[in-house]
């Protein structure tokens, strides 16, 4: 069975990956529609729609691709890991029950009235339908976090008969990781779809689209990122801490730390090497990982040989972890400077539009990274000290995995060039997309009401 | 019996009413999606115009009826996804096909839309002849003998055909003029292999397996019972003698071919049920036996029961604000 368990594990891992390549973006970006749709209406001010109806496609594109790759993942758990079912099902399945229930039904119906019914609804019950999809794609982040979060904290439980019974509910759901990785999540997907965004918006200006709407786009998007990108930094430290707490010896796969010590450096980069139990080629700064683990700079901080053979694989966890961190430092650079550019009012020059147009995807590359530093993180374990992965494996032949898999791992690159394919393709077709005035009007005061007055006004004399 | 020891039988009422649901409605967005002409834009685009707001949220009714099977009926889901695993790839890459094709085809390059649409159709014929084939199997018990697996294929075409015919109802609902027309003929084709489907079905089944011939052909239950079949080929040749003479005079009672379909859908899962109630999987394992911790159960029930009124009070708030003929879909 172990090549059943490893086909499986890859099909897994390619099927999450990939479904959750979309949700990171609709979450966050389902509010930046509810904003420029408020701002619109606030405003009047036709750029504002404008902006809504170039993302709006967009978010429809994303949603599909995440709701029909969801539903493979909610097949997944029966075809691949029925011991994931039979040992913590009486509390997975409810987790899972209550996203179909209160998120799922909820954001599908009113993505309809968002999408087709602007004309048909009045405008306030239309805007009102962009906030219900936002607070939908958030609620699922809620649901489906708390089960994963629980898998890597397990409590509020008692073990009967070899399967988990629920005992408090209210434990299960806020166990000790799930508000840290939570909010560190969704931060990540407002980070995501603001690099998105802007990345899109520099291509437009660099396609020579003189617009407003591009450019209105852009300093949303970059304003959102200088601001929440010091807050991840925030979160992600709190939610290290945490996981110091709780999982040790992920943080010391993560840090590449072998020996416990004293006063512990912080490895900017190494080769970890297994074998050896050692790093080579190490860049570190001495006493850092005690200073941020422990906030004492002498600290103690427990290494990989206090777990031998019940540690992660190192070098995915610890490579991972830096690519992660690696994106989230540039991000903050590149949003602070083109914000500090902006504020001045200056034009974007090329290099910094180029630069977030090579950034657009930016948000995927590290949030991909931080869950497989999270989820490799918790190996051997699939739900920790609960549930080993090896246990829990389907009992299928091999060759039924390799034809499925091959079959997905086909059809996800495909949609995934068409994806990239249309999104560009629509950034270049832009005035056709999101046009349903020819005139371009420059905005003076967005919130000034007495504009907005003058504005309906001559709408309604049209 | 304790409310508690009832908990079982209300999960599995639960996932009848999702499943009935879902076959309904995504029955009739997949039928769209099989009947969708190779040679007509205009009729392609209108079509799918009027299945655009709602494929979404019927397709979640799936999720719901499998995620009941899982919650409430863990044991079993496994069995039936391990013992059903091609099948069901076949299912879901029909399903991802189709949900992408319906919004790639909205902003795709004009020279890819014609693929667009082929990718939609051949999706949706994917993903109903698969759900025919996994319920063929279902019913046969799993049993991966020729005579079975002809039985699951004939399952196939029967479901494929029936969805086309609620999918052709719902097109004479929601369109007018010459597709309204031609999609009344098709749905009379479709119609007619649906009928000579459940025919077969019917008599093979209790061939195929005693247990269930036992339970049709026993007095005085059998008389009840026939109403099953008689009332479903009333509302079979009423529909097609409505269907002959579309376009009625100002479109007079354009529902009735899609509600009576609905109620044939319904008949056909009571028909089901009283087959294999109170196995969950026929024969093989009991409801009760496959149930999970009431505790789990009884969290999830109030869950259900706060949220469901509100889940169908907005799924009726958005059939009625696209409700009458369809018109062409805009982002606005
Ligand atoms: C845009 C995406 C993004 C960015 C810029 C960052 N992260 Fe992150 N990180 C995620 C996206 C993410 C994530 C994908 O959302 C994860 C995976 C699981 C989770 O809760 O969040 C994650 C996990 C994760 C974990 C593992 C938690 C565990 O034990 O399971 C830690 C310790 C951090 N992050 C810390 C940071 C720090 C200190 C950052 C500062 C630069 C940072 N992250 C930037
Ligand atoms: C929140 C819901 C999630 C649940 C319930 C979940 C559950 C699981 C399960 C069942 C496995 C298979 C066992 C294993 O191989 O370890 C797994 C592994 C994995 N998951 Fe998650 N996961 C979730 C979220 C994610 C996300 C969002 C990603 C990344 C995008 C992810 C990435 C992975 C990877 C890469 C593995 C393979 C790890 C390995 O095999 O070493 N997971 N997770
Ligand atoms: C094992 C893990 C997972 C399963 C079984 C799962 C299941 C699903 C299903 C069935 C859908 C389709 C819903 C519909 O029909 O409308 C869906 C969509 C969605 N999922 Fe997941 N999911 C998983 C992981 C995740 C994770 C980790 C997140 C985010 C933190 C997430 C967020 C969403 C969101 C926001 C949607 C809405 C559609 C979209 O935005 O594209 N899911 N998921």
């Amino acid at each position: 069975m172990i090549e059943t368990l490893l086909l499986s594990r890859m099909q897994f891992a390619l099927n999450i990956s990939f479904h959750y390549l979309f949700p990171s973006i609709t979450i966050a970006l389902a509010w930046f529609l509810f904003y420029f749709k408020l701002r619109h209406d606030l405003s009047a001010h036709p750029v504002w729609m404008r902006i809504y109806r170039f993302w709006v496609k967009i978010f429809a594109l994303s949603f599909a691709l995440g709701v029909v790759s969801g539903i493979t993942m909610s097949f997944q758990f029966g075809t691949n890991w029925p011991g994931f079912m039979e040992k913590v099902g009486n509390i997975a399945g409810p987790l899972l029950g209550y996203e179909v229930l209160t998120a799922f039904f909820m954001e599908a119906t009113f993505l309809g009235a968002m999408l087709f019914g602007m004309k048909r609804l009045p405008n306030w019950l239309h805007t009102l339908s962009t906030l219900l999809v936002a607070i939908g794609t958030s609620m699922s982040a809620f649901w489906i976090l708390a089960l994963n979060s629980w898998m890597h904290t397990p409590q509020g439980f008692e073990m009967i008969n070899g399967v988990a019974e629920p005992v408090s509910w209210m434990e299960i759901i806020f166990n000790p990781s799930f508000p840290y990785r939570l909010a560190h999540t969704l931060v990540a997907s407002g980070l995501t779809a603001a690099f998105l965004i802007a990345g899109v918006s520099a291509y437009r200006i660099l396609k020579e689209d003189s617009k407003l709407a591009p450019k209105l786009a852009l300093k949303t998007a970059m304003y959102s990122a200088a601001l929440l990108m010091p807050l991840q930094i925030l979160l992600g430290d709190l939610h290290g801490l945490n996981t110091l707490e709780h999982q040790p010896q992920k943080v010391a796969a993560m840090e590449g730390l072998w020996e416990t010590q004293k006063g512990a450096p912080l490895i900017l980069f190494a080769i970890p090497d297994e074998e050896s139990r050692d790093n080579s080629a190490v860049i570190s700064i001495p006493n850092l990982a005690s200073i941020i683990l422990t906030h004492d700079k002498e600290g103690e901080v427990k290494g990989l040989n206090e777990f031998k053979g019940k540690h992660p694989p190192v070098k995915p966890v610890f490579y991972g972890f830096r690519i992660m961190i690696g994106i989230g430092m540039l991000m903050l650079f590149v949003s602070w400077i083109v914000s500090g550019l902006l504020i001045r009012k200056k034009e974007l020059p090329p290099f910094w539009l180029k630069t977030l147009f090579y950034m657009t995807f930016s948000g995927w590359v590290a949030t991909l990274a931080g869950w497989y530093v999270t989820e490799i993180g918790r190996q051997p374990y699939l739900v920790s000290e609960v549930l080993l992965v090896a246990d829990a494996v389907t009992d299928i032949p091999p060759a039924n995995v390799i034809f499925s898999f091959t079959v997905y791992a086909i059809v996800y690159i495909l949609l995934l060039v068409a994806y990239l394919h249309t999104i560009f393709y629509m950034a270049r077709k832009s005035s056709k997309v999101e046009e349903f005035e020819t005139k371009d009007v420059s905005m003076t005061k967005p919130f000034n009401h007495l504009e907005r007055i003058e504005r309906l006004s001559q709408q309604s004399n049209h | 019996m304790s409310f508690e020891q009832a908990l079982p039988y209300i999960f599995l009422l639960l996932m009848g009413v999702s499943v009935l649901v879902y076959a309904t409605l995504d029955g009739f967005d997949l039928g769209v999606g099989v009947l969708l002409p190779g040679d007509n834009v205009e009729y392609r685009n209108k079509m799918i115009a009027s299945i655009g707001p709602f494929w979404d949220a019927n397709e979640t009714w799936l999720v719901l009826a499998v995620g009941i099977l899982l919650i409430a009926f863990p044991q079993a889901h496994s069995i039936i996804l391990k013992e059903l695993y091609l099948p069901a790839l076949f299912l879901l890459i029909g399903l991802i096909l189709r949900g992408v094709a319906f919004d790639f085809r909205a902003k795709a390059v004009t020279g890819l839309q014609r693929l667009w649409d082929k990718v939609f159709k051949a999706g949706s014929i994917l993903a109903s002849a698969s759900q025919g084939f996994m319920l063929g199997m279902y019913v046969m018990g799993f049993d991966y003998h020729w005579l079975s697996v002809s039985f699951a294929c004939l399952s196939a075409i029967c479901v494929t055909s029936a969805y086309a015919y609620i999918g052709g109802a719902w097109l004479v609902l929601k369109t007018e003029g010459d597709l309204q027309i031609s999609a009344a003929q098709k749905t009379r084709i479709a119609g007619w292999i649906t009928a000579l489907g459940i025919i077969a079905i019917c008599v093979a089944n209790p061939l195929i397996n005693s247990d269930v011939a036992a339970r049709w052909f026993n007095l005085p239950e059998a008389f009840l019972l026939m109403l099953i079949p008689l009332v479903s080929a009333a509302l079979m040749i009423g529909t097609d003698i409505y269907l002959k003479h579309v376009p009625l005079k100002n479109d007079l009672a354009c529902w009735v071919p899609f509600a009576s379909v609905a109620t044939l859908f319904f008949l056909c899962l009571l028909g089901l049920a009283f087959s294999f109630y109170p196995f969950i999987i026929p024969n093989k394992l009991l409801a009760v036996e496959a149930a999970s911790s009431p505790k789990s159960l009884l969290f999830i029930f109030y869950g259900v029961a706060i949220v469901m009124p509100f889940i169908l009070l907005y799924t009726l708030f958005s059939y009625r604000v696209f409700k009458g003929k369809t018109t062409a879909l805009e982002y606005y």
